[in-house]
């Protein structure tokens, strides 16, 4: 048996729901006792995440957006999908300062922030279908150590 | 949006979280304002804010488009460490002014 502990969600990709998707995450993250810069780093890993399905992945329009998370052990993974236009040049879109919407202010920096606050992130998409990004962080890393130094 | 303007000075006081939905009505607040009021200097104050991501970095850095034209300036103030993290983390830090006040 699988020792991991999942939760999904699906909600509108409306810009009002970029809180709820954060706290969502956020909570379902407390049972790895994470500190609250923790916290901090995976909600705004989330946001960027978020913002992108709705702004790129859907231009706006009201569709949904699917989060998915899980835990193993001290590693929490997070994916978020979403059903929209897709990715035409991954690594384009990954590279930080580009981004297809400057009219928007958009600094281009979302996968950036995503890779800074979190250990790995994944992306996979396709034209006309959608894409997928999938993200981890382990909890605690930190505060391990400081325990062992501690004795 | 909570706002204070002194001659061509514009003090926008940002909300808690600062993420693209918020981002959004405070650029279309805060255009409007520029404009109609000549503004010359954006001061964007963190007091409240406990929450940005990369789409706050887009105001301010949208925002300082538009007041360099007419020599302005843009400044983040009263920002506490999480969020002055990130504002030196995506390097905007290298063209607006930052205020810290100094803890006693």
């Amino acid at each position: 048996m699988k020792n991991t502990n999942e939760m999904e969600l699906v909600f509108d990709s409306r810009p009002v729901n970029e809180g709820f998707a954060r706290v969502s995450v956020a909570a379902f993250m407390t049972q790895l006792n994470p500190t609250l810069e923790e916290v901090s780093d995976v909600k705004t890993a989330v946001s960027e995440a978020v913002t992108n399905a709705l702004i790129h992945g859907y231009d706006g329009k009201v569709k949904k957006i699917m989060i998915r998370c899980w835990i193993e052990g001290q590693t929490l993974y997070v994916e978020i999908r979403d059903e929209g236009k897709g990715i035409e040049n991954v690594e384009k879109a990954m590279e930080p300062l580009f981004t297809t919407r400057p009219e928007l202010d958009r600094s281009g920096m979302g996968f950036a922030f995503m890779e800074a606050f979190m250990d790995n992130v994944y992306v996979e998409s396709e034209l006309g279908k959608g894409t997928l990004v999938r993200m981890k962080k382990t909890i605690g890393k930190g505060r391990e150590l400081w325990t062992t130094q501690s004795l | 949006m909570e706002y204070q303007i002194e001659e061509n000075s514009l003090t926008i006081f940002l909300p808690a979280e600062l993420d693209h939905c918020n981002a959004e009505q405070v650029r279309k607040r805060a255009d409007m304002l520029i404009e109609h009021n000549h503004i010359k200097y954006v001061i964007f104050d963190f007091a409240n804010t406990n929450f940005m991501d990369s789409s706050g970095i887009g105001v301010l850095m949208g925002r300082y488009k538009l007041v360099y034209l007419v020599g302005g300036e843009v400044w983040a103030v009263n920002a506490n460490e999480r969020i002055r993290k990130i504002l030196k983390m995506s390097g905007v830090t290298k063209i607006i002014q930052m205020f810290e006040e100094e803890k006693q």
